[in-house]
């Protein structure tokens, strides 16, 4: 795998969109290419090497591609969106859509995300060292697809919004979480070590959730039905198993009616 | 002789109640006397002929004070900024008119800024719940001649929508509701015990921000699961729960009308998708529509005309000139404010100075900020340039959607003495930047 060294330069007045810093548009392309690929400040059309200033090689392919981001982003998002295959690291913070609409491919932040993290992501891994804000792999305005396949870890904590109508791929908080998880889910799996403060597998017609710490305000809508122990995140722990949204429509399989789980440790 | 003009739409909430009788002066300049509308209303027809009302721009000048100016040099000055400004924002629309907003929308796509309305901060949350879930609402005329069971949920109209309960819901008698109030059942939920409560059959006051956990509550009565309810939920007990899921699930016809109690607590838009979700169940038993108390008599006016412009109600982010973008979290007023993501500011409409959380105001103030707006307010007090209009449905005439999306042709009732509306206004904007566009290409 080939490596491309992008260092910050120039800090921008206001957000950049850095839509162009995945390893599918690096592919195949020279330093100087890589400088003249498109980045937005408002209405203002840049280029990326007016802010970055790029060492190394990329790969022939996306896949082949490691990029690897230096100095401080905060304010720049839409890093790895859309990407496919290859590596990010970020080596600061970074702000919104990291991964959004992701379908291959790693990318790690070494500091904390801004809300929208992998949104609609479809395939892939995101591993955030920091926190991560509001809509952890939940659906973009309007769809009723969320995440649908992949990893997201954030190993801080996280706000509002984590799953919201996912269909697949496994979400792993590793701190504590605000308010609705898996929130019209329909599959997938999200798995908050922390604490939460509630609403958790509303409106969900299936999916998984685990939660290690407190459930604060459970929905009404969930039924103890008994006591479990399942394999989660490579150890073996004993839940307490409920069933809902019982307020939900509900599928039927082979005349079984699938509900959504939650999963509370013991 | 004064003049005596009927059927007047009245400029403040969203009830836009178009019964108004307004007597004039002789000389077509003085409101003499107002007519069934609420005291706030009567307000409103009142300032729009006082002589304290600003009557020409004001630009701030190095000493902190503010100079006449003409409108030309006003135009001259918001152009100049928005065609250097990188990201500017254009907020407010609350009270004007439908032309008035279909000129910022060219505006903000000629300067390649974002373009935002008051649903921002209050039924924003809806629009988000209407595309993730759909909307099964009706006209409030269908209302009157209809309902028999109404829901206020996290709404006060005593105090909000002063005539809603008696034009609308509660009080009037309708085509199949002959009997007014006397065959309605109200429901009001809110944790407080408010004047809408007072007239209320059942009020139940539910712990503040758990409205989530009553909605799940009531569907699962109604999807067949009651018996599986706890004791208590969101502080509402199991038996109240169940008696008024039966009216509800036997109403002939029932509506739902929510309001800030549930877009401004937390989970926001979840609130709005799962009452809807409430209402699609409720209507494989009974009839029944939801409706979003709109606050402005003309706040659903931006949404209807950017929504064919754009594609989006609100939040929309045109700086890409060739496709609209929308994302409230990201696009949102008081997020990119908070963030200072914006670095021009126009206030139209409303009093972002007054509405805004101060940080918000504090980052904002750091870049030029406009105020168009017919009246002094803290938003105009604070701006480096406030340009007056005329007040939409007094001095100028034009469309504007009611809080159930009906448009209502709105009538000028007195003359605008030399003000420009701010459909004239805008457009005078946008055509001094196409020129300045033009230049710098």
């Amino acid at each position: 795998m080939e490596t491309v060294t992008m260092t910050l330069v120039q800090q921008p007045e206001l957000y950049l969109e850095c839509y162009s810093v995945t390893p599918d548009l690096f592919a195949g392309k020279s330093l100087a290419e890589i400088a003249e690929l498109p980045a937005h400040e408002g209405k203002i059309l840049w280029k990326l090497g007016d802010f970055f200033k790029f060492e190394g090689k990329s790969g022939a392919t996306a896949a082949e591609t490691k990029i690897v981001v230096n100095g401080n982003v905060k304010r720049m998002k839409r890093f790895g969106q859309q990407m496919t295959g290859g590596e990010i690291v970020i080596n600061s913070d970074a702000d919104m859509y990291v991964g959004g609409w992701m379908r291959g491919g790693k990318i790690t932040v070494k500091g904390n995300a801004d809300s929208f993290l992998g949104i609609a992501m479809e395939g892939g891994e995101i591993l955030i060292e920091g926190d991560a804000q509001n809509h952890v792999g939940s659906a973009y305005r309007g769809d009723w697809r969320g995440m649908s396949g992949g990893l997201i870890r954030v190993k801080g904590k996280a706000g509002n919004d984590i799953g919201t109508a996912m269909t697949g791929g496994t979400i792993i908080i590793e701190g504590n979480a605000f308010i609705h998880v898996l929130t019209h889910a329909e599959g997938g799996t999200v798995i908050i070590k922390g604490d939460v403060e509630g609403r958790v597998g509303g409106q969900m017609v299936k999916g998984d959730a685990y939660i290690f710490g407190n459930l604060l305000y459970p929905l009404p809508g969930f039924k103890k039905i008994g006591t479990v122990e399942k394999e989660v995140d490579g150890t073996t722990y004993t839940f307490d198993q409920y069933i809902g949204d019982l307020g939900e429509r509900k599928t039927k399989k082979k005349g079984e009616i699938i509900y959504g789980n939650i999963y509370m440790k013991i | 002789m004064p003049k005596v003009i009927e059927n007047v739409g009245c400029p403040y909430c969203g009830c836009s109640c178009d019964d108004v009788r307004v007597t004039v002066s002789d000389d077509g300049k003085k409101v003499l006397e107002v007519e069934n509308v609420c005291a706030i209303g009567t307000e409103i027809f009142k300032h729009g002929s006082s002589d304290h009302r600003i009557r020409s721009p004001r630009l701030r000048q190095p000493d902190g004070s503010m100079k006449d100016i003409t409108y030309d040099e006003a135009i001259e000055w918001v152009a100049q900024h928005l065609y250097k400004a990188k990201k500017p924002l254009m907020y407010g629309f609350g009270s004007t008119n439908c032309e008035g907003q279909a000129a910022a929308a060219r505006v903000m796509e000629t300067a390649g800024g974002m373009l935002d309305n008051c649903a921002t901060i209050c039924h924003g949350p809806s629009f988000l719940a209407i595309f993730d879930n759909g909307y099964p609402t009706c006209t409030l005329g269908e209302v009157k001649n209809r309902a028999d069971v109404i829901v206020y949920w996290g709404s006060n109209p005593a105090h909000a929508h002063p005539r809603h309960m008696s034009r609308y819901s509660i009080f009037p008698r309708g085509f199949f509701t002959g009997k007014g109030q006397k065959k309605r059942t109200i429901i009001v939920i809110d944790p407080r015990y408010t004047d809408t409560a007072n007239v209320a059959d059942y009020h139940l006051q539910i712990k503040q921000g758990h409205d989530y956990e009553l909605f799940d509550a009531f569907r699962m009565v109604v999807i067949g699961h009651g018996k599986d309810l706890p004791d208590e939920v969101a502080g509402i007990k199991k038996e109240k729960i169940l008696e008024v899921a039966e009216i509800m699930a036997n109403a002939r016809f029932g509506t739902t009308f929510f309001g800030m109690g549930l877009t401004h607590s937390d989970g926001r838009n979840h609130n709005i998708d799962i009452a809807i979700s409430l209402t699609r169940d409720l209507n494989k038993v009974a009839k029944w529509t939801i409706m979003a108390m709109r606050g402005h008599y003309n706040i659903a006016g931006p949404g209807v005309v950017w929504s064919w412009t754009f594609g989006f109600p609100y939040c929309l982010d045109l700086t890409k000139k060739d496709h609209a973008h929308m994302n409230p979290g990201e696009t949102s007023s008081v997020d990119m404010a908070m963030r200072d993501e914006v670095d021009m500011f126009i206030n139209i409409g409303t009093d972002a100075g007054a509405h805004f959380p101060i940080p918000a105001v504090k980052q904002l103030k750091k870049h030029p900020w406009v105020t168009i707006d017919p009246s002094i307010n803290m938003a105009s007090e604070i701006s480096d340039l406030h340009i007056p209009v005329c007040i939409c449905g007094v001095d100028v005439g034009g469309i504007v959607y009611r809080m159930d999306n009906v448009p209502i042709q709105f009538r000028k009732v007195i003359d605008n003495q030399g003000l420009l509306d701010d459909e004239t206004l805008l457009n005078r904007i946008a055509d001094r930047l196409d020129e300045l566009n033009a230049q710098g290409a």
